[in-house]
C-alpha cells in the first residue's frame, strides 16, 4: 500500500478508517479477557454471581487478594518456580549455545546429517519419550525433586540450537579467522566474539525459556509430589480443586501467577517480538 | 520437500566440497557433547524403551510380563477410548490451525498498511500469545460459564443465548478453538516481520501492471509468505496436536469425554492406573499419526510453497 505523500482519495480515506475500525474492534476482543479477570477479582463473592452479571465491579474488594494468597503457601510456590526457572534458563542458555555454535561457525564431516537429527527431535512429541524418563528418573530416586524438570535442559534444547545457530550463521566468518590470526583460540572467538554480537538472539532464548518453565504444567504435575516442591502451576490448580467456584479468588491468585510475564513483557517486549521473528526464519 | 531440502532451504548451506581440520572437528564434537548425550540418554534410549514397554504389560511395581500386540489390539479394536480420543484431537487441531493462521494473516496485513499506532495494536494482538498454562485455562473457564460468564454475558448485548459450551457435549470443542484463537497473536507477529520483508518494488511493478488488490494478495503476499505459513502450519500440528492443560484444567474431558485429547487419556492410563505398557503403546501411535500428518504436509508443499532462488554462499 503506497501513501505517497498528503493527497490521499476519499476511498484511500475510507479504506483507512475501515482499517482502523477492524483493529480498534480487535483490540476491544483481545483486551476483554483480561479486564473480566480483573473485575472478577475485585468484586464480592455475591456479587460474581450477579443477573446479569456487572462489566465493572459496583464495589470494589482488594482484600481479596491478600485473603486469596494467604490460602495457600503461594510464597514457597513462587521460589520454587523461579528457582526451576532460572536453573532452566541458564542451562539452556549456556549449553545451546555451545551446541549451536558447532553447528554453525566450526567446519566438520557429518555437520548436516546430524543437524537434521536436532531439527527431527524438535519435532518430535516429548510424550513419546515421557515414559521411560519416568521410570528412569524413578530408579534414579529422583521422583519429587526438582531434578527432573531442571537437568534435561542442560544438555541442549534443539529448538534453541536451531534459534542460536540461524543466528550465528549470519555472522561474517571472517570476523572468526582473523582473530584466530590474531591468536585466539576457537572457544575464545565463541565467548569473545560470537556470544557479545549475538545478544538480541541470546535475549529472545532467554525470554522464551523463562516463559515456558513459567507456565509449564505437564511436567511439574507428573514429577512432583509433595505440596512443599509444588510450582506456582501445581498450587494454582490445587486451589481451583478446592475453591472450585470462588471466582474472585480464582481469577486474583491467576492474575498475580500471570504478572511477572506481563511485566517482563511490557519491558522486554522488544526482545520478545524480536525472539518470535526469529522462529519465523523460513 | 524432503526434510533435508527443508535444512538446506533453511540455511544455505555450501554444495562446494571443503576440506575439514582435525581439531576443528575435534572441537566441534566436543561441544556438541551434551547435545549427543542429551539425545541418547532422553531421546534415542526412551524411544526405543517405549516401543519395547509398549509390547509388555507393567504396573511399575510388579515385574513386567510380555503380551506381543496385546496392548495395539486393545488400543485400535476393544478401548473405544484412544481412536475416539484421537479423532478429536484431529477435528480441533484442523479447525484450529486454519483459523489461527487465516486470523493471523488478516491481522498483520491490516497492521502492514502504513498506519499510526502500530506498535500499539502489536503489543495489543501479541499479549495473550506469552500467557498459556493453568492461569489462562482457569480464566476461560470463567469466561465460558454459562450464565455469568464473560461470553454468554457478551453475546447477551446482540440478542443471543449463548450455549452451556463446556457442559455442552456439541460446544466444548468449538469453546477450545475459540480460547486457542486468543493467542492468535503469537503467529500474527511472524507473518508480520514477513510481509514487512517482501520488497516493495513487486507491488509497484505490479501496480504498473494493472494488478488489482486480490491480484497483488494471490499472487505476491501469500507466495512470498508461504515458507513462513508452511514453517507455523508443521509446528502449529505438533504445538496443537498435544493440548492437554486446558483440558486437565477446565473440563477433565468431559462432558461424556467429548473434550478427552489424546494427551489426557495417554496421561490417565501411564499416570493415574500405571499402565506403562499400554500407555507407551498409546504414545507410539500418537507419535507415528503426527509423524504421518507432517508427512502429508511436507508432501503438499511442493505444490504451494514458493522458495526463492538458494543462495549459494558459504559459511
Amino acid at each position: 500500500m503506497s501513501s505517497r505523500g498528503v493527497g490521499m482519495s476519499a476511498r484511500q480515506i475510507i479504506s483507512k478508517i475501515f482499517v482502523y475500525l477492524v483493529l480498534a474492534a480487535g483490540s476491544i476482543v483481545v483486551l476483554l479477557p483480561l479486564q473480566w479477570m480483573i473485575s472478577t477479582s475485585l468484586k464480592p463473592l455475591s456479587h460474581v454471581f450477579r443477573f446479569p452479571p456487572e462489566f465493572w465491579p459496583q464495589k470494589v474488594v482488594w482484600e481479596n487478594y491478600p485473603n486469596a494468597l494467604s490460602q495457600l503457601p503461594f510464597d514457597l510456590y513462587f521460589l520454587n518456580t523461579a528457582f526451576i526457572v532460572v536453573m532452566c534458563l541458564l542451562g539452556e542458555l549456556i549449553v545451546s549455545s555451545i551446541v549451536a555454535y558447532a553447528f554453525s561457525r566450526l567446519r566438520w564431516r557429518g555437520r548436516n546429517a546430524l543437524f537434521i537429527v536436532v531439527l527431527a527431535t524438535m519435532m518430535l512429541p516429548r510424550q513419546v519419550t515421557l515414559i521411560p524418563e519416568f521410570i528412569v528418573f524413578r530408579q534414579l530416586g529422583m521422583i519429587d525433586t526438582f531434578w527432573p524438570l531442571i537437568l534435561p535442559s542442560w544438555f541442549g534444547n534443539p529448538f534453541y540450537i536451531f534459534l542460536l545457530r540461524q543466528y550465528f550463521l549470519t555472522h561474517s566468518r571472517e570476523l572468526d579467522q582473523a582473530a584466530v590470526i590474531d591468536g585466539c583460540s576457537r572457544f575464545g572467538v565463541f565467548w569473545r566474539i560470537t556470544l557479545p554480537m549475538s545478544k538480541p538472539v541470546l535475549g529472545a532464548v532467554a525470554i522464551f525459556s523463562f516463559q515456558f518453565h513459567w507456565n509449564d504444567f505437564f511436567r511439574p504435575l507428573i514429577f512432583l509430589l509433595d505440596q512443599d516442591k509444588y510450582t506456582l502451576a501445581l498450587g494454582l490448580r490445587f486451589f481451583q480443586g478446592t475453591y472450585g467456584t470462588e471466582w474472585n479468588s480464582l481469577m486474583a491468585v491467576s492474575l498475580v501467577v500471570m504478572l511477572p510475564l506481563i511485566i517482563v513483557f511490557f519491558f522486554a517486549q522488544k526482545h520478545f517480538i524480536q525472539g518470535v521473528v526469529f522462529t519465523g526464519y523460513k | 520437500m524432503s526434510l533435508a531440502q527443508f535444512v538446506k532451504n533453511q540455511s544455505g548451506f555450501a554444495k562446494v566440497s571443503i576440506s575439514y581440520k582435525r581439531g576443528e572437528t575435534l572441537l566441534a564434537w566436543a561441544m556438541i557433547s551434551p547435545w549427543v548425550a542429551g539425545f541418547l540418554l532422553l531421546t534415542a534410549f526412551p524411544m526405543i524403551a517405549s516401543l519395547a514397554l509398549s509390547f509388555y504389560k507393567w504396573n511399575i511395581i510388579s515385574a513386567p510380563k510380555f503380551v506381543g500386540l496385546a496392548n495395539y489390539h486393545k488400543l485400535f479394536f476393544t478401548d473405544p477410548l484412544p481412536l475416539h480420543s484421537l479423532k478429536i484431537t484431529v477435528l480441533f487441531s484442523l479447525a484450529s490451525i486454519p483459523l489461527n493462521i487465516v486470523f493471523g494473516l488478516v491481522i498483520a496485513m491490516l497492521l502492514n498498511t502504513n498506519i499510526r499506532g502500530l506498535s500499539v495494536f502489536r503489543t495489543i494482538y501479541y499479549l495473550p500469545a506469552i500467557l498459556s498454562g493453568v492461569a489462562v485455562a482457569i480464566l476461560w473457564q470463567w469466561i465460558f460459564s454459562s450464565d455469568f460468564g464473560l461470553l454468554n454475558t457478551a453475546l447477551r448485548i446482540f440478542g443471543i443465548e449463548g450455549p452451556a459450551w463446556l457442559g455442552s457435549k456439541v460446544w466444548v470443542l468449538p469453546a477450545f478453538v475459540i480460547m486457542r484463537l486468543w493467542s492468535v497473536g503469537g503467529g500474527m507477529i511472524i507473518y508480520l516481520a514477513g510481509l514487512q520483508a517482501i520488497p516493495t518494488d513487486l507491488y509497484e511493478a505490479a501496480e504498473i501492471d494493472g494488478a488489482n488488490w486480490w491480484q497483488r494478495i494471490f499472487r505476491i503476499t501469500l507466495p512470498m509468505l508461504s515458507p513462513t505459513i508452511f514453517f507455523q502450519l508443521i509446528t502449529g500440528v505438533i504445538f496443537t496436536m498435544q493440548i492437554f492443560t486446558e483440558t486437565f484444567i477446565m473440563t477433565d474431558g468431559g462432558p461424556a469425554n467429548a473434550s478427552l485429547f489424546y494427551l489426557l487419556y495417554l496421561y490417565r492410563q501411564a499416570f493415574q492406573n500405571f499402565k506403562m505398557g499400554y500407555a507407551s503403546a498409546l504414545a507410539w501411535v500418537f507419535f507415528l499419526a503426527i509423524l504421518l500428518l507432517t508427512i502429508i504436509l511436507f508432501a503438499t508443499a511442493k505444490f504451494w510453497v514458493y522458495y526463492e532462488a538458494e543462495s549459494e554462499e558459504d559459511n
